[in-house]
C-alpha cells in the first residue's frame, strides 16, 4: 500500500502522465473535429503511423523540429483529404473508407521507412523535443517537475482550448456542429455542408498526424513501424468519452495516460507476481469502464456516419 | 395591396422523362396569402425548391422584389427575403434554438458569434408575432408544434418577406393548426406575404386570399377563396369530381370478436381501462378520438403485439388471448397500421418483398424465399388493387403515401380477412387516394369482413362506419350509430362526455 503512495505522490509520475497524453489529446481533438461535421475518421492509426514517420524522417534528413511537426501536419490533410473525397463527395461508408486509410498509411509509411532509411541493427535516432523549464514554475518543488514539458504538449493544451472556443464561441463552429447534427438543416442556411466537411476532415487529420509526430519528436527519438501501438483506437473512445467535447477528450486523454503511467510503475513494485501483460491491459479495461460509465447518456451527432447528398432526405 | 413582391414566370423542370413543372406563372403581393393546392405528385414541392435554390429550373424565371433571382443558390433566395418553412423541419435536436436560428447568419470568419445580439432579434421576433419560444431550450425537447414554430422564427430571423410553408399542418393537432393558421394571417396583416401547400381543402379555404391549383405539374386553375367552394377545389385537384363513398345500408352478420373489459397496462401506465366492444361480420365499427388516447394501444393488443393485461377477448367464439402476430395473422385479421412507412413496410425493400412479409412461411421453399411466388403476388396486388409507380422488383420507398397504402391494403385484402383492423387508413392521403381507400373498405365490408377503423376524421368515421364508440384516455364510449349522432355529439364524445347518451344507445344498437 505505501507503496502505491509513494508511486501516486512522485512527481514522475504526474510528469509522464502529461507526456503520454499529449499524443492522445491531438488525436481525439482530430477525430472529434471530423465527428462534429458528421464524419468517422477510422484512418486515425494510419495517419498517426504516417506522421510519426514522415515527421521524424524530415527531422533526420536536416530539417528543424517544428518544421517536421508541420510536414506531419501536412501529410495528415493529404490523407484528410483523401478520406473526405471517399466519404463526402462519393459518399462512401466511412468505416470501409476509414480502415482503407489506416490499412494504406501504415503500410506504406513503412514501405516508404524501409526505401528512404538504411537498414541498420539500431534504428537510426534524432535529437527531440528538450523539456522547457518555464522560468519560476520550475523552480517550485513537485510542480516544477510535472510542468516541465517539451513544446509540443503545451501546444497540444493550447489546441483544445481552441477547439472548444471555436466549436462554441464562433458561427464556424456552430456550421460544423449544425453540419454534423443535420446537413439539410445547414444548407438550408444556405451553409455548403460539403465543404465543412472537408474542412473538418482535412484540419481533423493534422491534427491526428501531429499527434503520431509528438512520438518520434519528443517522446523518443527514432521511428519503429509499430509503435502508435493502438493509440488511434483509444482516441476515438475518447471522443465518445469526451460526448464530443474538447475540453472532456482533455481531461479524457489525461485520465487514460494516468492510468498507464501508474501502471508502468506498478509493474516495477509488484510485477514479480502479477505477470506484465495483465497490466499492459489494464488501462485500455479502464478505458473500456470508464466507456460504459460515460457514455450512456451523451448525445451523438445526428448525421454521424450518414453521407449528405444534395436535394436527397 | 397591389405590390407584387415575387413573380415567377413560365417554370420548367423535368426530372428524365418526368414532367415536375411546366410552365407555371405565378404572382404574389403584398401582405397576401395565397395556397398551393394540389394532389402529392403535383409539382407543388418541386416548385418552391426552385424558389429557394435547392434546384434549378430548365427554363423560366423567378423575380423577388422586381430583381432577377439566381438559381439554384439558397443563400442567394435567403438574402432576397424568401424564408422556407420544410415539411420535415432543417432544425438540429441537439443544438438549443438559439443556435439553430442562429446557424449561418453571421460570416463564418467572424472571430466569435454575438449571441446576445441574436438573443435580443430572436426574442423581439417572438413577442412581436405572437411565437413564444425559449431561446436556450434544447429543440429536440420541444413538442411538434413548438419546432415549427421555432422554424417560422428562423425564417424571421433571416428578414424573410415571403414566407414559403410546405404541408404546415400534416404533422400538428387540430388546435395547433389552428393557432398556426392565425398566426399566419395576423403575419400577413403586418406585411408579410405567405404561400403554404397544402391538399387539405378545409384550410385552403378558410386561410388563403388566392388559391393556384397545381395538377401534374401545370397550373390548371386559379380562384379567390371567397368566391370558390370544397367541391370546386377538389374537382379541380383531381380533374374529375370526387366523390367520397358513402356506406350503403346493410344487415351485418354474427359476432366475431367480442372484448369484455379489456385493460392493456405497460410500465405503470393504464393504456387501456376496462374497454368493452364488439364486432360484427359485414360491419364497420369506428373508433373515434384524438390520438394517443389509447388508439395504439387497441390496435396493438388486437393485432397480437401486446397482452391484455385484464379481460377478455374472444375470436369466433374461441379465448384469443396468447395469440402473437404470427397467430393474429393466420386467424385471418388483416392489419392495416397507423404509420404506414414505420411499422407498414420497410422501405429499401422492393414491393414483392414487403407484399409477403406477414406471410412469410407460406411463401418458403425448402428453407429457401420462394421468389417467384412472391413476385406473382405482387403482381396480382398491383393489378387488382391499381398500385402505381412501380413493378413487383421495385423499391417500395419509391411509391407515393397513397400507392403504399393500397398495396397495404391489397396485401391484407386480397386474402379475404374476416377482420380488418385499419388505424387511420386515410391519413395524409390526397383527394383521389382516399375515395380508392374508403372504397376498398366499404368493399371488403360487403364481402363480409369485421372492419375496425381507428380514425381522427369524423367525415371518414361518418361514412364508414356503422356504430361509432369514442376512446378518451383509454377508455371507451357505448357506441352510438352516425345516422343518430351529428359532429356536434361527436365532438363531445371525443371529449369524455358521454355519460347522458349511454342508455339510449344501447337501446338503438
Amino acid at each position: 500500500m505505501s507503496d502505491i503512495i509513494d508511486i501516486l505522490t512522485s512527481a514522475g509520475l504526474w510528469a509522464a502522465v502529461l507526456r503520454i497524453a499529449t499524443p492522445l489529446i491531438l488525436g481525439t481533438l482530430g477525430a472529434l473535429l471530423c465527428e462534429r461535421a458528421g464524419v468517422l475518421n477510422l484512418g486515425i492509426e494510419g495517419v498517426m503511423t504516417f506522421g510519426a514517420m514522415i515527421g521524424w524522417f524530415a527531422v533526420w534528413n536536416g530539417a528543424d523540429l517544428w518544421t517536421g511537426l508541420l510536414i506531419a501536419a501536412l501529410s495528415g490533410m493529404l490523407f484528410g483529404l483523401l478520406h473526405s473525397g471517399l466519404t463526402v463527395t462519393l459518399g462512401l461508408s466511412q468505416h470501409v473508407s476509414g480502415l482503407g486509410v489506416t490499412l494504406f498509411a501504415s503500410s506504406f509509411s513503412y514501405y516508404l521507412f524501409r526505401l528512404l532509411v538504411p537498414v541498420e541493427g539500431t534504428p537510426p535516432k534524432i535529437i527531440p523535443f528538450q523539456p522547457i523549464r518555464i522560468p519560476g514554475l520550475a523552480d517550485l518543488p513537485f510542480l516544477g517537475e510535472v510542468f516541465t514539458q517539451t513544446a509540443p504538449t503545451w501546444v497540444a493544451i493550447g489546441l483544445a482550448l481552441l477547439l472548444a472556443f471555436v466549436l462554441f464561441r464562433t458561427p464556424l463552429g456552430l456550421a460544423i456542429r449544425m453540419t454534423g447534427e443535420n446537413p439539410h438543416a445547414a444548407e438550408a442556411q444556405g451553409i455548403n455542408p460539403m465543404l465543412v466537411r472537408y474542412g473538418a476532415v482535412i484540419f481533423g487529420s493534422a491534427l491526428m498526424a501531429m499527434g503520431g509526430a509528438f512520438l518520434t519528436l519528443s517522446a523518443f527519438d527514432s521511428f519503429i513501424p509499430t509503435m502508435v501501438q493502438g493509440r488511434g483506437w483509444i482516441c476515438i473512445a475518447l471522443v465518445v468519452f469526451a460526448s464530443w467535447r474538447p475540453g472532456r477528450a482533455l481531461a479524457g486523454a489525461l485520465l487514460f495516460a494516468f492510468f498507464d503511467a501508474f501502471q508502468l510503475r506498478l509493474q516495477n513494485v509488484i510485477g514479480g507476481v502479477v505477470p506484465y501483460q495483465i497490466f499492459l491491459m489494464a488501462p485500455f479495461l479502464l478505458s473500456i469502464l470508464a466507456l460504459v460509465v460515460m457514455a450512456r447518456r451523451t448525445r451523438v451527432p445526428q448525421a454521424l456516419m450518414q453521407p449528405y447528398r444534395r436535394g436527397e432526405r | 395591396m397591389s405590390e407584387t413582391v415575387l413573380d415567377i414566370s413560365a417554370v420548367s423542370k423535368r426530372f428524365g422523362p418526368v414532367i415536375a413543372n411546366e410552365n407555371v406563372s405565378l404572382s404574389l403581393q403584398r401582405g397576401e396569402v395565397i395556397a398551393l393546392l394540389g394532389e402529392n405528385g403535383a409539382g407543388k414541392t418541386t416548385l418552391m425548391s426552385i424558389l429557394f435554390g435547392h434546384y434549378t429550373a430548365d427554363s423560366g424565371h423567378v423575380t423577388v422584389m422586381g430583381r432577377l433571382l439566381p438559381p439554384g443558390r439558397p443563400r442567394a433566395a435567403i438574402r432576397a427575403g424568401i424564408g422556407m418553412v420544410h415539411q420535415h423541419f432543417s432544425l438540429a435536436p441537439n443544438l438549443s434554438v438559439l443556435e439553430n436560428v442562429m446557424t449561418g447568419t453571421e460570416s463564418l470568419w467572424r472571430p466569435w458569434s454575438d449571441k446576445a445580439r441574436g438573443r435580443a432579434k430572436l426574442l423581439a421576433l417572438s413577442v412581436k408575432f405572437g411565437l413564444k419560444v425559449d431561446p436556450d431550450a434544447r429543440l429536440g425537447d420541444l413538442s411538434v408544434g413548438e419546432r415549427q414554430r421555432v422554424e417560422i422564427l428562423k425564417a424571421l430571423y433571416n428578414d424573410a418577406k415571403i414566407l414559403v410553408l410546405d404541408e404546415p399542418t400534416a404533422v400538428l393537432t387540430n388546435i395547433e393548426a389552428e393557432q398556426m393558421f392565425a398566426t399566419l394571417k395576423d403575419m400577413a396583416r403586418q406585411g408579410l406575404s405567405i404561400i403554404f401547400i397544402s391538399h387539405k381543402l378545409d384550410e385552403v379555404i378558410s386561410t388563403a386570399d388566392r388559391v393556384i391549383v397545381l395538377r401534374g405539374g401545370r397550373v390548371v386553375a386559379e380562384r379567390r377563396a371567397m368566391e370558390t367552394t370544397k367541391a370546386e377545389l377538389a374537382g379541380l385537384m383531381v380533374g374529375r369530381e370526387v366523390t367520397r363513398p358513402q356506406r350503403e345500408a346493410a344487415t351485418p352478420g354474427a359476432v366475431v370478436l367480442q372484448a369484455r373489459s379489456v385493460t392493456l397496462r405497460e410500465g405503470g401506465v393504464e393504456r387501456l381501462k376496462a374497454v368493452d366492444f364488439h364486432l360484427r361480420a359485414g360491419e364497420v365499427l369506428g373508433i373515434i378520438g384524438v390520438s394517443g388516447n389509447g388508439q395504439a394501444a387497441l390496435a396493438r393488443v388486437l393485432g397480437g403485439q401486446a397482452e391484455p393485461s385484464d379481460g377478455q377477448i374472444t375470436l369466433f367464439g374461441q379465448d384469443f388471448t396468447g395469440k402473437d402476430v404470427r397467430g393474429v395473422v393466420a386467424a385471418g385479421i388483416g392489419r392495416i397500421p397507423e404509420d404506414r412507412n414505420h411499422d407498414g413496410v420497410i422501405s429499401e425493400m422492393t414491393i414483392w418483398e414487403n407484399a409477403i412479409l406477414e406471410r412469410l412461411p407460406d411463401y418458403t421453399r425448402r428453407g429457401l424465399v420462394d421468389r417467384k411466388a412472391g413476385m406473382d403476388f405482387a403482381a396480382r396486388i398491383i393489378e387488382k388493387f391499381d398500385v402505381r409507380g412501380g413493378t413487383p422488383s421495385s423499391r417500395i420507398g419509391r411509391l407515393s403515401g397513397g400507392n403504399v397504402q393500397k398495396l397495404i391494403l391489397g396485401r391484407n385484402l386480397i386474402a379475404h380477412p374476416k377482420i380488418l383492423i385499419a388505424a387511420q387508413p386515410a391519413r395524409g392521403l390526397d383527394e383521389g387516394a382516399v375515395a380508392a381507400v374508403h372504397e376498398r373498405i366499404l368493399e371488403a365490408r360487403r364481402a363480409g369482413t369485421a372492419v375496425l377503423l381507428i380514425s381522427e376524421d369524423l367525415d371518414e368515421v361518418m361514412a364508414l362506419a356503422d356504430r361509432i364508440q369514442a376512446i378518451v384516455g383509454g377508455r371507451l364510449s357505448p357506441p352510438v350509430r352516425p345516422e343518430a349522432a351529428d359532429a356536434r355529439q361527436l365532438g363531445l364524445m371525443m371529449a369524455g362526455e358521454w355519460a347522458m347518451e349511454s342508455q339510449e344507445a344501447d337501446h338503438a344498437v
